[in-house]
């Protein structure tokens, strides 16, 4: 064999082993196992230690709690929601104790009037609402329900009631337009509401020639809007007529 | 019943010719019978053995996430709680969730944001008067089937597992930050501690041992559920059936697995 190819030979053959070397000192085991990364770190993921136990564990020890909040309005808030991370406290019940929020900053997490929060959950203005009392004084976090049937609308619909409130249909009660059996406070969904069905409705007040005050703006309703109901251009808790 | 083939007269005897074929032909055989399947044995098996493993998964799963806009009350205890589980730090800098608030405008101004991720609550709103629309949008990591972050990672420390979680190997990961860059949802962060990237892992630990992630745990209104993308009846199935889905930035073709109904159109 020519003594180059010979050289050649050996410096390929040294260079395959450094890169082999190389390689195995630089590629970690279990690289590429399962795809290009390496398949021992799933395992150390799937390692890390639970915080949050879940509602199930609870569920083990705390049987009669847990039946009375999953029938109540809280049945679909785990209980590691106002507990917090309870791991701990499932592993060693005794030692470690979870916390139990009753400072009344808890609650207006949830129940605190916000405008971006859906309609309809159920808000209250922190401020205003008796002021200084611990929320559970009056409500039971397990089975939550209003102490007393509220009074006012605004209870339940912050969100409605601060449009209306900053708009032109402000001295408006509520009633004027929806028609609420006093039964809607005590069931709100099983009795709903009444809206109004008709143009003619709104007519009463914004028609010319109503019998309503000058400043009222008034409309031909023959001629304004055509078929359309008025609350299809208009929203009625904030009217956008200036 | 006499067969005709071996008494023809232009034939060879036919006991000479047996005697040698019958030698070969019983050594061959022998051989093919042995060899045969030897040769399967050496091809097929680790083949098989691969199959076995696998089938301790069991089924294929690809896990997804299903966010309904409408139940969303802003309350950032998901926020909270995927801190708590996960070890994020303090800092109102580090999330792998949090909940924005959108305020849009009458005069089309759109307003986005989310202080401490929402877990302190959101001051109220200025102008309420003016506002058009308003609404909470919890975001995470949407754990992209064609995830930017695992393909600019330069050493695999960012990967997709088999169930199509996206998750980074924290021993192995060499802290460039290509990954935080490269995500279009911003769902990756630089952790100041380990000096690693870090992000959602959908909860993964708490998959593996049965368990639905932290901020679906403690989600109370149910506008997070967790569950598999496919046929298998599962919550996140009967989501995806029911409500018209959104996904965030689908033009990018990342194809998210993290999935909106009544998303607004004018979430980014």
């Amino acid at each position: 064999m020519p003594q180059q190819v010979t050289r050649l030979g050996i410096a390929f053959a040294v260079l395959a082993i450094v890169f082999v070397a190389v390689r195995q000192t630089l590629v970690p085991d279990t690289f590429g196992d399962a795809g290009h990364y390496r398949a021992a770190a799933v395992d150390s993921i799937e390692a890390q230690p639970l915080k949050y136990a879940g509602h199930e564990a609870c569920t083990m020890c705390h049987r009669p709690i847990a039946d009375k909040r999953s029938a109540s309005n809280h049945s679909g808030v785990s209980c590691e929601v106002c507990h917090g991370p309870a791991a701990e406290h499932v592993a060693a019940p005794g030692n470690v104790r979870p916390r139990a929020p009753r400072e009344r900053g808890f609650c207006p997490l949830c129940h605190g009037y916000n405008a971006s929060r859906p309609s309809g959950f159920p808000q209250i203005d922190p401020v205003a609402h008796n002021p200084t009392v611990p929320c559970m004084t009056c409500h039971d976090p397990h089975a939550p329900e209003p102490p007393v049937i509220p009074g006012e609308c605004r209870a339940c619909h912050g969100q409605i009631a601060s449009t209306k409130a900053v708009s032109h249909h402000a001295v408006l009660p509520c009633l004027t337009c929806h028609d609420a059996p006093e039964e809607h406070k005590a069931t709100p969904r099983a009795v709903r509401p009444g809206k109004p069905s008709s143009r003619d409705f709104c007519g009463g007040c914004h028609a010319e020639g109503a019998d309503s005050p000058p400043h009222i703006p008034g409309v031909d309703m023959a001629t304004h809007g055509e078929d359309y109901l008025c609350w299809q251009c208009h929203y009625p808790h904030h009217p956008e007529a200036e | 019943m006499k067969s005709d083939s071996t008494a023809g007269p232009n034939r060879e005897s036919p006991a000479t010719r047996e005697a040698v074929d019958r030698r070969d032909f019983l050594w061959e055989a022998l051989k093919a019978s042995l060899g045969v399947p030897i040769a399967l044995c050496i091809v097929r098996v680790p083949e098989l053995h691969g199959m076995q493993e696998e089938g301790d998964a069991d089924v294929e799963r690809i896990y997804g996430m299903g966010i309904d806009i409408r139940k969303c009350i802003g309350c950032g205890r998901c926020a909270q709680a995927c801190k708590s589980e996960n070890d994020v730090p303090d800092e109102p800098y580090f999330f792998n969730t949090w909940v924005e608030r959108y305020v849009i405008r009458t005069d089309g101004e759109i307003l986005v944001d989310s202080p401490n991720g929402g877990i302190d609550g959101f001051p109220p709103i200025e102008e309420e008067g003016s506002t058009l629309r308003t609404f909470f949008v919890p975001k995470l990591c949407n754990h992209c089937e064609e995830a930017p972050c695992v393909q600019v990672c330069p050493v695999g420390a960012t990967f997709t597992t088999d169930d199509g979680a996206v998750l980074v190997d924290e021993e192995y990961c060499i802290g460039c930050g290509y990954c935080v860059q490269a995500c279009p949802y911003g769902a990756r962060w630089f952790d100041p501690v380990k000096h690693v990237a870090r992000k959602c892992t959908f909860c993964y630990h708490r998959l593996a041992r049965g368990k639905v992630p932290a901020c679906v745990e403690v989600c109370p209104t149910s506008a997070r559920l967790f569950g598999e993308v496919g046929h298998r009846a599962n919550p996140l199935a009967r989501f995806l059936r029911f409500n018209e889905i959104q996904v965030l930035k689908p033009h990018l073709n990342t194809k998210p697995k993290v999935f909106y109904a009544n998303l607004d159109g004018e979430v980014r």
